[in-house]
């Protein structure tokens, strides 16, 4: 790596750092908050449905987001107690 | 009715040159003849009057103002070399909800009867200082360096310039410019630095100028003096100035003096240091 920008090859960085700025910056303009209402309203609710059938600890469902260009992922993530259900 | 022009220098960031370049620009401003006001808007953490050489002069400011503790002309300070120049001081001992809506709003109306130009010199960040550094200008200068994190900053800043102004508030559009401060054209020519282009696409603000890194910012800070009126031949201060000139509309394109000059301006520059 070293040895090829020795030779003048052309950094990356500033491609990358664009691309990064032009991905975040998208949907920090259209977004208003709403991801953060829209994950903490979901959450109250699987959290509600999932208690009708088996008592969890609020703090063991996890959501997490994740945005990559055009699309986005939302992951539910649910610790259930040992051995509820057999 | 005035014909003054209220200007935010603003970023978001901390540290990218609001202060440096809200000296620059109010000083090449004063020089050009206009009737010229800078405001330190960074209640609690003032620094113009230090870049600006005036820090030993203040005695009363802008919070003493806005209480009503003192007259605005009791608490201008006038430059040293050029006596159409003003600087009116931040608090150093308050905290940022010292500044009232309304009181900001009478200084600056008053201030419009006897200036053409009023610099307001943002603090860094997004509350109560910065929105009223930006709340009653008719134009913005957006400072950024060419690094991710100060990019994405004059983002969100550009969101509440076209939102919480009175410009903004009036249904017009907040006239904005963009500044690139600390640019190093060799980095950005081999590709470790966003380059101009990169920056403007990225904000779609039209740009103002583009200051090159330069030791003579840190220089002309040392003694006091902004980097306009320390050494009128430093690349830092042509780009200060040749931003000035724009934003009075002129049509100069947008050059990026370097401190290259070749074998000549080498030699020379050798012999003047």
């Amino acid at each position: 790596m070293n040895f090829m920008s020795f030779f003048g090859k052309r950094g990356e960085s500033a491609s990358v750092a664009k691309n990064r700025l032009q991905i975040l910056l998208a949907h920090e303009r259209s977004d208003n908050g709403t991801d953060a209402a829209l994950i903490s309203s979901l959450r109250e609710d699987i959290l509600a449905v999932v208690k009708k059938h088996i008592s969890i600890d609020p703090d063991a469902v996890r959501l997490e987001m994740d945005r990559d260009g055009d699309v986005t992922t939302l992951g539910i993530d649910i610790e259930l107690p040992g051995s509820t259900r057999d | 009715m005035s014909n003054a022009t209220v200007i935010v220098v603003t970023s978001g960031k901390g540290g990218v040159g609001k202060t440096t370049s809200s000296a620059a620009i109010a000083s090449a401003l004063a020089k050009e003849g206009y009737q010229v006001c800078a405001i330190d808007f960074d209640v609690g953490l003032r620094n113009l009057d230090l870049i600006m050489g005036a820090e030993r002069r203040v005695v009363f400011d802008l919070v003493n103002v806005v209480r009503g503790e003192a007259s605005i002309k009791q608490a201008l300070v006038r430059d040293k070399k050029l006596e159409n120049l003003y600087l009116l001081p931040a608090s150093q001992t308050r905290d940022k909800d010292a500044l009232t809506e309304e009181g900001v709003a009478s200084v600056i109306n008053e201030l419009r009867m006897y200036f053409d130009w009023i610099v307001c010199d943002s603090p860094a960040g997004i509350e109560r200082g910065a929105t009223l550094a930006m709340r009653h200008a008719d134009e913005a200068i957006i400072v950024s360096n060419p690094e991710v994190s100060s990019v994405r900053d004059c983002d969100r800043i550009i969101g509440l310039l076209d939102a919480k102004t009175i410009v903004a508030e009036e249904g017009k559009r907040m006239p904005k410019h963009l500044l690139i401060t600390r640019y190093d054209i060799e980095r950005a020519k081999t590709g470790d630095m966003l380059d101009v282009n990169d920056v403007v696409d990225i904000l779609s603000v039209p740009l103002i100028g583009v200051i090159p890194e330069s030791r003579d910012v840190l220089k002309a800070s040392n003694v006091g003096l902004p980097v306009t009126l320390s050494d009128e031949n430093s690349p830092a201060s042509k780009a200060y100035t040749e931003a000035t000139q724009r934003l009075l509309g002129s049509d100069v394109p947008v050059t990026i003096p370097s401190e290259k000059k070749g074998f000549l301006g080498k030699l020379f520059k050798g012999r003047a240091a």
